[in-house]
This record gives structure tokens, C-alpha cells and sequence, in this order.
């Protein structure tokens, strides 16, 4: 095996997280090195126009996702099934390359409501524990929404995020968001102009009486230079941007906010093509001495480093700490061990509007987020979930993110999937039609989690991770409810017929259908290290020199797409890092 | 702004309705596939040429056989057909975009997992489970349906009547055809699936000739600037479809 120079921190994965930690880090001065398996990618040439208009290369093919030809995860219902490969793309997404999920996600830029991060204790609180089914295990971040601020902040003003506040030190704003937990200052960029569709949402919603507003949007509304300096360009609407790299160097992405500044910096190294399969430890099985990686030529590399960042995507984040056997691995029969625990998804609806000639649409003209309008009335807790017992929400979405014809097209109830009838139906119905989408969180659960295969193998022959996970009552409860409210705005929207897509009790949870790349969990933080694998600045309980970043580290899903959570949670990480334990190397947390 | 709600069919609409028409082109696509590796374009051109040049060039498949080629213009010509209301499958060049993409490494399998062990009963609902690359489930599939014809019609699925063929194509979709090699419902879903992507994608992969499906719906293709349009709600956009390679409209 090659040993190469040693290094003082080593970053697994380069996408946002990956991305930040590198940034924050380089100013300390210290020699930073990350790893990323896929390949080089930038605005220029990779993303550029019109090869970035191609909906099959890039939303079908999926050309910047992760081959799963090489390695992807196995999923089963229950405990005692076999599990099964996800052979083809569907549920969810993994990316791939420099910048990974950062590049092709949509710019939805949240913060979580403040109760999101002590879930357990304020449901316990408000309506006490029974109110929780008995196998349902959610947990508390460790870290409040007060002490998270200052770095949803400043991961909003790397990105230039477009949006209009809600809540500004406690006084609550005309046209933003009254739901959200208070905000020391304004978004960086006022918000994207509605679409149409957004348009008429935002009227039914409003004469509902709930109160709409600009989503959130990392597609920068206007020209802007970040924190770090880099440049941002006004979002043109071009309808590709989900699954697309953003070639008018719009949505905030790795690329396009942090990598300016900080592939210049000497202390800085990037080596792609580099596949990490394990963070090595010492004889105690304390400390971490570095990483092992295959290198393009498929040779096994030994990186020594100090301090071990593992920043890869949520799941690639579990099964690297399960092969590295760091953290006890979590046994569902007993309730014990902490990798692979409370893994979550979300659980989505949608409500197509179809409407005569006399409407117009125009379903591309649209950003990944910027120009929808969103409700946030049901999400989190709130309102009082008393009367209808379920925990968790969502948001509901008026517009649209693009009219790319074979993935977007979306067709009146009852037209035939092929044929004469089918074809008049694209034809009448393409200019005309939009939806409304709720976004819900998934609760965690004691038998909802992940390990590694016993039986399906990466390229290199390595175990693939395994899911076990389907549907609890609590979730359809919750999208059922989620779901009538958002059919009380279709029907105020008078479309000519609408049609519903929901999943209702008995539905096993369809890998074969998209609904969110936001899978959560399995190497959480929380405040007891028999509870949680991580303390609530990401550091291992068991090793103190690796921090594990990400949406890996949710306890239980939120109604809310995770990306400003996550940027949040890893700069107060960094900063920590930075300030405190490069100082005096040790537990962050004392138990 | 109503005025711009003008209907994408053309003139040429009624014409490639008739059922004489639709025939006639399919007839005439139906090339011959190389029969050696000598001159397959001097070939494709030879017999393309005169019959087909108005709406398309003539293609020689490189990996479908001649009945397979057969059967792939007879079954996208009917998931797509043609009429006044627009352009079919056929005539915007879906089959070329088939056997250009089992050349791909889409068609090898090589964007899917497909390492075994395989367990085909597995719950649909946790997705493709078969052993079969793209290429691999059309070869077993059309060769297997053309069998199912046979036994039931005496003719291959190519020979059919509209009518009969749209029977079998229903009878695939629902799975009421049982087949030996593989479940009917994977294969028409695949094909089904194909024939979408070929009439919506970008001209430059072979299907959407001239962007006819983008015409006929409204889609400006690859313009992906809309800034202007954003301030102006409800009205419908103006401008026709561009291709990635710059064709216009």
C-alpha cells in the first residue's frame, strides 16, 4: 500500500459540506486535503449552454448523478426480508462528483422552525409523551435554534439566498414567513418574481386566510459577490435546474460560492478520483490516524491525517462509519448502538391543475425555487396537532421548478398512457397545467434503519449499505391532512379538474417514485452518546478527531428541504473545530 | 394576447393522418439493416433516398435486426401515432432514437446495477429486479411477443392490422399476455418508457425530428432564458423551440 505525506485534516467527500469545512479551515492555516471519488466539475465547461439544456443526458440519464453501476444501496420493507439492489434511479438521487448533491439540487434554502431542533422534548412537552406512537424514537438536535442563527446566517449570505424575512428580531414582516423562528437580518437577495402559477397559488391561499411567501431560493435574484467574494449571477429562469448544473452561475453550489477562493489557496489540496473506504484507527480504537482511499489506478492509499472529516452524502456517511467500525452499530431488536439509527425520509404529495386554453402557464419558465410561493402554516408544530394525532408537517408549494416534457409532463386524469388520446392530450394540456406539492417530514422509528448488506457488493467487492424502511401511521396521517388543505387552495384556484397523487394507508413506500433526495439519519447527534453517535458539533462520541457533517446527522426528518440546516449545522462545527479543538484537540462535549 | 394561442398543427396534419400515408412511411423506413459492415451509410442512403427524404433520412439500425426494426416501428407507431392533432412517433424518427440509445451505455446496462443475485418476484414497488440490460429485454421481448403473435395470429406483430396491434399492445401493458422469458408489463413499460424519451428529447439523439413534439406542445426546447417572461403572467410565450445544436423555428 502507498503511504502518502501526512496532512494536518482530511476531508471525505467534496460537496457542501465537504466544501465549507475546507474553506473555514484553510484560514487556520493548517494543511487541509479532500477526497472526492468522482471527477473535476465546473460552471465552465461542464455546465455550459446549451449542452446544460439537455433534459435526457441530464434529468433522465442522469449524468451527474453516481453510477449505481458501481455502487449503490439495497432495500427491504421490514426486518424480515431480503433485501433487494436499487438498480435503477428512482426515490432518490445521489450525486457525484466535486460540488456531489450541491450542483444539481434546486436552491430551496430553509431554516428549520425552531422546535424542529428539540422535537422530542417540546412534543413531549406540549402534548405529552403518549401523544407518540411507542416505536417512534425521535430525538433532539442538542443545539437550539438561537445558538444555530448566527450560521443559518452566514451560510445564507455565502449563498446569496433570495427570500423576503417573516420574522426580523421578533417583529413579524409583511410577506415573509410569521412561522419562522426570528432572523437578526433580511435574506441577501429580495426574492425571485413569482411565476404564474405561484401567482394564483398565493391568491387561494391568501383568501384561505393562510399566509404565503416567496420560497426561500438559492437561485440569486439579482447580481451579488458573497462573503467569500465570489460572484453570483441573476437567475434567468431557464426551467433546468434540478438534476442541471446552473450555467448562468446562479444557484449557489460549491462552484459557484466557495471554490473561487478556495481552490487558490496553497494549503489547500483536492485529489478526485479518489474513492475512501475506511477511516483508520489506532490500537486503542480512540483516535483516528487518517483515511484509506483508492486511487484512479485502483491501488489502495493510506492518508495519514489528524483530524478526519467524513463529508460525504447522508448515506455514504453510514456505511463508511460501519466499515470503519467507529460508533456501535444499532441493533433494531434490542433499541441499542447508534450507527445506522432513525434513519428518515419525506413523504410527498402533489395535486396536478388543469385548466382551458384561456390560462397560461408556461411551466419552463421557471427556477428550481426561485418564483414559487410556498404556506408554511402546517409545517413543524404550528398549530395545535391535538385534534388530529400525528407529529410533523410540511409545506405546501404553489408553481412550478420546469416543464421539461418526459419528466414534467403531466396529463388530465383518465387520458390513456399511450396512443391518439394520449398524444391530443400533451398537445391541449402542456401550456395549461401546474400543481401543488406538499413537503412532509418523516418521523423516526426504532425499526427504520440501515446496515451493510449481507449479500450485494460494490465494484471493489465492499458491502453495499442496506435500508430497511417503509411507512408509519403517523406519515400518512400526516399527508392526508397535509394533502386536504392543499386540495382546499387547488379547488379556490378553480382549475377546470385537478387530480391527486397520495400515499394513503397500506401503500408500501415505491422506490420507483421520485419524491426527495432528503434522506436522514444514521450517524445522529443528540446529547447521549448511548443515544447519538455524535456530540452536537458533529464530533464522534467514540473518536474524538472525526466529525461526521450532514443530513447523516438528523435525528428525524423535517418538513423542510435539509440543505440550510445542514450549512448551518457544519459552520457552527467548523467554527468550533477552528476555534477551540485545534487548540486543545479533544471531546467537545464532556458527558 | 389570445392570438398566440395559435394550434402547433400544420397543413401537413391532415395528409399524414391518413391511414395510406402512415402506412407508406413506415413501409418506407423500414430499411434493411446492414447486412454486411461494408457501406452501411451508402446503403441507408440508396434505400432511404426517394421515398422518405421529405420527412426523414432514412436510418440503418445498427444493433436491432431486421424483424426486431420491424417491430419497433409497427409498436412505436401506435403508443405515438400520427394525426392532426401532431406528429406520431414514426415520423419524428422515435425507432432511430432506439437503437442509437441500445448503443449507449444505456442500453448495455451500464447506468444500472447489475450485479446478482437477482430475485424477479421481488414487490414491483422496489423496482427493476430482471436480469436484462435494455438491449437484452427488448432482443427477449420483441422476440417474444413476435412468437405470442404467431401462435395467435400466424403473423408477426409487424403484420398486423392497427387495430390487432394496439390489442397486443394492451394486452403487454396489463400484463393479460403471458410471456415464457420475461413479464410482458417490463418490456412494454420499457418501451413505452423509450418511445417518450426519443419523441420529447433533443433532435440530436434521432428522435424529435425538426422538434416536432416540441412544436405541437409549445415547448421552447433548449431557449432556457425566460427572464423577460417572468413579468408578464398569463400570457403565452411567444417564441417557437430551439435545438442544442442551434436548429430553429
Amino acid at each position: 500500500m502507498t503511504r502518502m505525506k501526512p496532512v494536518d485534516v482530511v476531508i471525505v467527500g467534496f460537496g457542501w459540506t465537504g466544501a465549507i469545512m475546507a474553506m473555514e479551515l484553510a484560514d487556520a492555516g493548517i494543511n487541509i486535503l479532500a477526497l472526492e471519488r468522482g471527477d473535476y466539475r465546473d460552471t465552465s465547461p461542464d455546465f455550459a449552454y446549451p449542452r446544460s439544456a439537455d433534459e435526457l443526458a441530464y434529468g433522465i440519464r442522469g449524468n451527474l448523478f453516481q453510477p449505481l453501476a458501481r455502487e449503490t444501496i439495497t432495500i427491504r420493507h421490514t426486518l424480515d426480508e431480503t433485501a433487494v439492489p436499487y438498480r435503477q434511479y428512482g426515490s432518490f438521487l445521489f450525486g457525484n462528483h466535486v460540488g456531489g448533491a450541491g450542483i444539481h439540487w434546486n436552491g430551496q434554502h430553509y431554516r428549520p422552525s425552531p422546535e424542529d431542533l428539540e422535537f422530542e422534548s417540546h412534543i413531549t412537552q406540549r402534548y405529552g409523551k403518549k401523544f407518540m406512537p411507542e416505536d417512534m424514537q425521535i430525538q433532539d438536535y442538542g443545539v437550539s435554534y438561537d445558538e444555530l442563527e448566527p450560521f443559518f446566517d452566514q451560510f445564507e449570505y455565502v449563498c446569496g439566498t433570495s427570500g423576503r424575512a417573516g420574522n426580523l428580531n421578533g417583529e413579524i414582516k409583511d410577506g415573509g414567513n410569521p412561522f419562522e423562528g426570528p432572523r437578526k437580518r433580511e435574506y441577501p437577495n429580495p426574492p425571485v418574481a413569482d411565476n404564474y402559477a405561484a401567482k394564483l397559488f398565493a391568491d387561494a391561499a391568501r383568501a384561505l386566510g393562510h399566509k404565503p411567501f416567496p420560497q426561500p431560493s438559492s437561485n440569486a435574484s439579482r447580481p451579488y459577490t458573497n462573503s467569500y467574494g465570489a460572484r453570483l449571477g441573476p437567475c434567468n429562469l431557464c426551467g433546468y435546474c434540478e438534476r442541471f448544473g446552473c450555467y448562468m452561475y446562479s444557484k449557489a453550489s460549491p462552484q459557484t460560492t466557495i471554490l473561487p477562493v478556495l481552490m487558490r489557496r496553497p494549503n489547500f489540496e483536492l485529489r478526485t478520483n479518489s474513492h475512501v473506504t475506511r477511516v483508520n484507527l489506532d490500537n486503542t480504537g480512540k483516535r483516528a490516524t487518517g483515511v484509506t482511499y483508492i486511487d484512479a489506478k485502483g491501488q489502495q492509499v493510506e492518508q495519514p491525517a489528524d483530524l478526519v472529516i467524513v463529508a460525504a452524502f447522508q448515506m455514504h456517511n453510514v456505511r463508511l462509519m460501519l466499515m470503519s467500525g467507529i460508533g456501535k452499530p444499532y441493533d433494531p431488536k434490542t433499541g441499542t448502538g447508534v450507527i445506522g439509527k432513525n434513519y428518515a425520509y419525506q413523504m410527498m404529495s402533489t395535486i396536478g391543475l388543469f385548466y382551458d386554453q384561456d390560462v397560461a402557464i408556461n411551466p419552463f419558465a421557471s427556477a428550481g425555487s426561485g418564483g414559487n410561493q410556498i404556506i408554511d402554516d402546517f409545517n413543524s408544530d404550528h398549530f395545535d396537532h391535538g385534534p388530529y394525532g400525528f407529529v410533523g408537517g410540511g409545506y405546501i408549494l404553489g408553481g412550478q421548478t420546469g416543464g421539461r416534457p418526459i419528466q414534467q409532463l403531466s396529463l388530465p386524469p383518465g387520458t390513456p398512457a399511450w396512443g391518439e388520446k394520449w398524444k391530443r392530450a400533451a398537445k391541449d394540456s402542456y401550456l395549461h397545467t401546474t400543481g401543488l406539492q406538499t413537503h412532509g417530514s418523516v418521523m423516526s422509528y426504532r425499526d427504520r434503519y440501515l446496515d451493510l448488506d449481507p449479500t450485494y457488493k460494490d465494484s471493489f467487492g465492499l458491502p453495499l449499505l442496506r435500508m430497511t424502511f417503509d411507512w408509519h401511521d403517523n406519515e400518512y396521517k400526516m399527508t392526508r391532512f397535509l394533502t386536504d388543505r392543499a386540495q382546499e387552495i387547488a379547488d379556490q384556484m378553480k382549475p377546470r379538474q385537478s387530480a391527486q397523487t397520495v400515499r394513503k394507508p397500506g401503500d408500501h413506500y415505491d422506490t420507483r417514485q421520485y419524491q426527495t433526495t432528503h434522506t436522514t439519519g444514521g450517524v445522529i447527534q443528540g446529547k447521549d452518546p448511548n443515544t447519538s453517535a455524535l456530540n452536537n458539533f458533529q464530533q464522534s462520541w467514540d473518536v474524538h478527531n472525526v466529525f461526521v457533517t450532514g443530513a447523516s446527522a438528523f435525528p428525524q426528518n423535517i418538513g423542510y428541504n435539509p440543505t440550510g440546516l445542514i450549512g448551518g449545522l457544519t459552520y457552527r462545527s467548523v467554527k468550533a473545530i477552528r476555534e477551540t479543538y485545534l487548540k486543545n484537540p479533544g471531546p467537545l462535549v464532556q458527558v | 394576447m389570445d392570438g398566440l394561442l395559435k394550434p402547433p398543427g400544420n397543413a401537413m396534419s391532415d395528409k399524414l393522418g391518413s391511414p395510406s400515408r402512415r402506412d407508406f412511411l413506415r413501409q418506407s423506413l423500414v430499411a434493411v439493416p446492414a447486412v454486411s459492415l461494408l457501406g452501411t451509410t451508402a446503403l441507408a442512403q440508396s434505400q432511404g433516398g426517394s421515398a422518405a427524404t421529405a420527412t426523414t433520412p432514412a436510418y440503418t439500425p445498427r444493433y436491432f435486426t431486421a424483424p426486431e426494426w420491424e417491430f419497433i416501428q409497427a409498436a412505436v407507431d401506435r403508443l405515438i401515432p400520427s394525426s392532426d392533432a401532431g406528429p406520431g412517433a414514426l415520423e419524428l424518427g422515435v425507432p432511430e432514437f432506439l437503437d442509437r440509445q441500445m448503443d449507449d451505455a444505456y442500453g448495455h446496462g451500464g447506468l444500472w446495477y447489475m450485479q446478482g443475485p437477482f430475485v424477479p418476484d421481488t414487490p414491483p414497488t422496489l423496482g427493476y429486479q430482471l436480469r436484462f440490460a435494455p438491449r437484452e429485454l427488448y432482443r427477449t421481448g420483441i422476440a417474444a411477443v413476435d412468437d405470442w403473435c404467431q401462435k395467435q395470429h400466424k403473423q408477426r406483430f409487424s403484420a398486423l392490422t392497427p387495430e390487432q396491434r394496439d390489442e397486443v399492445l394492451h394486452g403487454l401493458e396489463k400484463g393479460d399476455i403471458k410471456l415464457d422469458q420475461l413479464p410482458a408489463t417490463a418490456f412494454f413499460s420499457l418501451l413505452l418508457t423509450n418511445t417518450k424519451e426519443g419523441y420529447f428529447a433533443d433532435p440530436m439523439y434521432g428522435g424529435n425530428k425538426n422538434m416536432g413534439s416540441w412544436k405541437m406542445i409549445g415547448f421552447p426546447g433548449a431557449r432556457a432564458d425566460f427572464a423577460d417572461w417572468i413579468e408578464q403572467p398569463g400570457k403565452v410565450y411567444p417564441f417557437g423551440p430551439v435545438s442544442i445544436k442551434g436548429a430553429k423555428s
